[in-house]
């Protein structure tokens, strides 16, 4: 382990250059821990996000060295090759200055997949049995876990190709709604993820699998939906 | 989106290419058995002509082949000119115009070997 760490760091908004510096290497140090030194230490002007610092919230994602992760998850250790460390803001998604990018493209396709729960009853009926055995609420379990941090979005290169593709965060959503047995806007739903920009558009590359922290696959689900639209569609429904 | 096929349609057209994906595999796969069944003996004009003319089987095959393909290659190419930034109306059209060009080719080149 050497004493120093070579650091390059982007610097501005969608022009402009990395910058290198030198950080201490320690013990059980993460790539967070890296760029909080950077701000804190050398340069206050770097803008970074992070909230939890524990993988909870899902603020931190960049990219380092070449590859999209959490960074409060991440450590040096795995992934500093010689002691050298890019870091880079996330891709696919307009930079607002240095590690900071502007999400709300991402979570606008949240929506725009319907990825809202729409149901029917209130809070005076009964809670809905749903049984934790059946396929439906299996299918929810394996991508319900989800928050948000758009390391699959980064990863994947129908985004980059298409940027109106609705991509692996916001169709893997809309797939535990297409499953969850209480909601009743499916057939909007359904319309809203297929097509051209929508789940027919994955290549089935797997980046956002291979790259999901949360070791969600939403390569299944948009399979899923690639499926549920097609059935749908011969039936008349889109 | 203005002057793109509707979603429907675009539903169907990734349909109808992962069914003729399915019907090229099995036209490979036979085709393939077949080139190296029938080299055995070396290759002669006389001998294809002698197993395809006449026969309803190998027509029925090669037209079903050519019509898979047809069917397949345009919609793979108006994928790939999508992410290339080429989109509409237009290519759309021009697809078409490929996919009646390759079946019109390939059941021209059929009918020679049949008839």
């Amino acid at each position: 382990m050497a004493a120093m760490l070579k650091v390059k760091i982007w610097r501005g908004a969608e022009a402009g250059q990395f910058q290198e510096y030198e950080v201490p290497r320690l013990e059980s140090q993460t790539v967070l821990d890296v760029v909080t030194y950077v701000q804190r230490r050398l340069d206050p002007s770097l803008a970074y996000r992070f909230a939890c610092r524990v993988g909870v919230c899902g603020s931190c994602a960049m990219t380092v060295n070449g590859v999209s992760r959490w960074t409060c998850r991440t450590h040096v250790s795995k992934v500093a090759a010689d002691d050298h460390l890019e870091i880079a803001p996330l891709r696919n998604l307009p930079v607002i200055r240095d590690l900071a990018t502007d999400m709300r493209e991402f979570f606008d396709k949240w929506a725009k997949a319907r990825g809202q729960f729409t149901g029917s009853q209130t809070r005076k009926d009964e809670f809905a049995a749903v049984k934790p055995e059946s396929k439906e609420r299996k299918r929810v379990d394996a991508a319900i876990e989800c928050i948000g941090c758009g390391v699959c979005y980064s990863s994947c290169e129908v985004v980059t190709w298409k940027p109106d593709y609705l991509g692996p965060a916001a169709l893997s959503r809309a797939w535990t709604l297409v499953n969850d047995v209480r909601d009743v806007a499916q057939q909007e739903r359904l319309a809203a993820v297929a097509g051209d920009a929508g789940c027919h558009a994955c290549h089935t590359h797997l980046n956002c699998t291979e790259r999901c922290p949360k070791g969600i696959s939403p390569t299944a689900g948009i399979a899923g939906l690639k499926r549920a639209v097609l059935k749908a569609t011969l039936k008349g429904e889109i | 989106m203005r002057g793109e096929a509707n979603v429907r349609a675009q539903v169907l057209l990734w349909g109808a290419q992962r069914i003729s994906a399915m019907v090229l595999a099995l036209c490979v796969v036979v085709r393939l058995i077949t080139i190296i069944y029938a080299v055995r003996n070396g290759l002669s004009a006389a001998e294809i002509l002698g197993r395809t003319r006449g026969s309803f089987a190998w027509g029925g095959f090669y037209a079903l082949f050519v019509a898979a393909v047809a069917v397949h290659a345009p919609i793979g190419v108006r994928n790939i000119l999508a992410e290339m930034g080429w989109r509409g109306r237009g290519v759309d059209i021009l697809m078409l115009l490929l996919g009646l060009t390759l079946a019109m080719w390939g059941w021209r080149a059929v009918w020679a070997v049949v008839a």
